[in-house]
């Protein structure tokens, strides 16, 4: 439960810049990574495996259920489970 | 001289690791198959050189045990071949660069050159060599394409000129490098690529996963069965005739005549009752597992080598979760389906030691291995398969509850799935062979001085009477609360040492088909095998197996007991 909350809450006070959390993009949707919110456990994990700020990444795929987020970055795909995805924030491209 | 084969995880590290020494590793197509490192020797130059495989890892600062033990491994390296995933340049340079930092003579291998032409991508490898200040080669370690430039190219290995960076800097001088010498080029999608994208995502993804896991099972039947009827039954047809001529000369009885005929049933040997070293002991390891084995195996390598593991353990994350584990356990527990010995070594590429604590403590207890799954088809399944089909159905509850019940009883929280997607690849066919070839010899080295080993003792104590005691002092909990004839604890003792053994043993006792259900699940559930139970000792610790242990008994005495009085 407490996830979902912490979804909703990123997404109510960010979405007015325009910067959604990688878990409301939709699939095929491409964006700018602006930030990882989240402890410097969370960051390092992300960063060590590619997904760090300033990238442009897509968005292929999130599981039902709050399943993990596949998303692309260059050639490789990465996965990652859903908390993790809602610290993403993206600026979707138009 | 050491060299050490270090890169990020499914680069193909021990691809390339086989080609150079001829020591065969297992490998596969998703990160973190190799969770130990392995040594081997090669000639450079005049030189032997030890040369090791190291697991993968992103970083030097390292997020589980596999990375630990590399980030370990660095400082007693003499020269590093740094294996770079040549279509992922940028993330798997950071590494380089930490790895540039400790001054220790490099090479750099630019791996699955080959995929960078057909995904558009360009790599300027002058410019990257007099960036990187270190020898860079490009190969392609599944054809050995490379190779040999790759050995040469040791003799002027050179340590980095980089110095200490903080992360930041590092990313930015990685982005430097990578400007500089990469170009991409857009290339329209492959049907592999669109077939990966519908196996992340939810509907597409569970229909690919049923069809997936529906072709396996009926593979490693097909197979399994195919080889059973036509080619081990009939080759044992004739063994049998050659092993009742020794029976006529042994004189139908006595100890010897029991040690290696067995006991003859109505005048004849029966390859699944005689429970002789040259009957029970054989039929039982070549003829009802083996076949299993090595369907189970070939279908697992292809599930390997295709890359469809990760895909697997993305659909199945929200499950895990509830078990306090993520979606990567997945991949250790399928290894269980085949042995529990590497699958309990596999928990490595978890990230806490709570996560491998469940993982571990569930693949013991509920996920049996490819040789007691076989008895189980062969034993129970001749009294019908809706009851093969009733103990898998409570073995996977069992996992489902057990796991969410240590969850919740376990301090502490587990982390989120974070894993690369690999892309689907066809298999190395020759690659995968060895693979194969590797996995059955390791069974049959391992499973027959054991069983050969576990039939003479179990005569010997027959013999001495032995069982018998055991079977009077234990008879209240099995007779009593499991509904098993007071023999079945001789069948649960030698669970202990092999499976498969113990379930033959059921073979001579005719139980119904309740009693053999709620056997089986003892079995399974009950204590891992002794060669499972070393390494769960060795992975988790004495504290923790302890732990382990008092719920697997526990568990299996629940279940087995509940299962006796539910069934009619």
């Amino acid at each position: 439960m407490f996830r979902f909350r912490n979804h909703h809450r990123i997404g109510i006070s960010l979405s007015e810049n325009g910067f959604i959390p990688l878990t409301r993009m939709s699939d095929g949707e491409s964006g700018k990574i602006i930030q990882v919110l989240g402890g410097k456990g969370i960051t390092d994990r992300l960063t060590a495996i590619g997904i760090r700020q300033g990238q442009r990444i897509t968005r292929i795929g999130g599981m039902y259920l709050h399943g993990p987020v596949t998303v692309q970055i260059e050639k490789t795909q990465v996965a990652i489970g859903f908390g993790m995805a809602t610290k993403i924030l993206i600026e979707p491209e138009k | 001289m050491k060299i050490l084969l270090m890169g990020n995880p499914n680069v193909g590290k021990s691809v390339l690791f086989s080609r150079l020494t001829g020591v065969h590793v297992i490998t596969a197509n998703y990160p973190g198959t190799t969770v130990g490192y392995s040594n081997g020797f090669m000639k450079v130059g005049a030189e032997k050189a030890d040369i090791i495989d190291v697991p993968g890892t992103y970083t030097l600062e390292p997020t589980n045990e596999a990375e630990r033990i590399a980030a370990e491994m660095v400082k007693t390296g003499d020269i590093i071949i740094n294996v770079v995933n040549a279509t992922n340049l940028e993330r798997n340079l950071y590494l380089t660069l930490q790895l540039l930092e400790k001054k220790i003579p490099i090479v750099v291998a630019l791996n699955m050159w080959d995929d960078t032409k057909h995904l558009g991508i360009d790599i300027d490898l002058e410019k990257l060599h007099s960036l990187l200040g270190v020898p860079v080669i490009p190969t392609v370690a599944v054809t050995g394409l490379g190779g040999k430039e790759l050995v040469e190219s040791l003799s002027r290995a050179a340590p980095g000129q980089m110095l200490a960076h903080t992360q930041d800097e590092r990313w930015a001088a990685v982005g430097n490098i990578v400007r500089q010498v990469q170009q991409i080029t857009h290339r329209h999608h492959t049907w592999r690529e669109r077939l990966s994208d519908a196996s992340v995502r939810p509907l597409s993804g569970m229909l690919i996963a049923l069809i997936v896991l529906a072709l396996s099972f009926g593979i490693v039947r097909l197979i399994g069965e195919s080889l059973i009827t036509y080619l081990l039954d009939p080759i044992f047809n004739q063994w049998g005739k050659v092993v009742m001529q020794l029976s006529d000369l042994l004189g139908g009885s006595g100890l010897f005549h029991n040690i290696l005929v067995g006991r003859l049933i109505n005048g004849q040997i029966d390859f699944v009752q005689s429970l002789g070293l040259l009957t029970t002991g054989l039929y039982v390891e070549f003829v009802m597992v083996l076949p299993y084995v090595l369907a189970f195996y070939l279908v697992l390598g292809i599930l390997e080598d295709t890359g469809y593991l990760p895909r697997l353990a993305v659909l199945m994350d929200t499950i895990l979760h509830r078990l306090g584990l993520h979606g990567y356990a997945i991949i250790p527990t399928m290894l269980g389906l085949g042995c529990n010995v590497p699958a309990i070594l596999a928990t490595r590429i978890l990230e806490s030691k709570r996560e491998r604590f469940i993982a571990a403590t569930l693949i013991s207890i509920a996920v049996p291995c490819a040789s007691l799954q076989a008895m189980i088809f062969g034993l129970v399944g001749k009294q019908g398969p809706q009851y093969v089909v009733l103990i898998f159905g409570i073995l996977l509850m069992v996992w489902v509850f057990l796991g969410f019940i240590i969850n919740r009883f376990t301090g502490g929280f587990s982390p989120e799935l974070l894993t690369e997607i690999p892309p689907y690849r066809i298999p190395p066919w020759r690659i995968m062979g060895k693979k194969l070839g590797m996995r059955v010899w390791q069974f049959i080295k391992e499973a027959l001085p054991v069983v050969t080993g576990a039939v003479l003792v179990m005569n010997l104590l027959y013999t001495l009477g032995v069982f018998d005691a055991i079977a009077q002092f234990l008879s209240p909990i099995v007779t009593g609360w499991l509904g098993l004839p007071k023999e079945a604890i001789v069948a649960i003792i030698v669970g202990f040492i092999r499976k498969d053994v113990a379930m033959g043993m059921l073979a001579p006792l005719s139980l119904t088909a309740n009693q053999l259900v709620v056997a089986s699940l003892v079995l399974a559930m009950f204590f891992p095998c002794i060669a499972s139970f070393v390494i769960l000792t060795r992975e988790l610790g004495i504290k923790d197996m302890l732990r382990s242990t008092v719920i697997m008994v526990v568990s299996a005495l629940a279940v087995g007991g509940l299962v006796n009085l539910i069934l009619p």
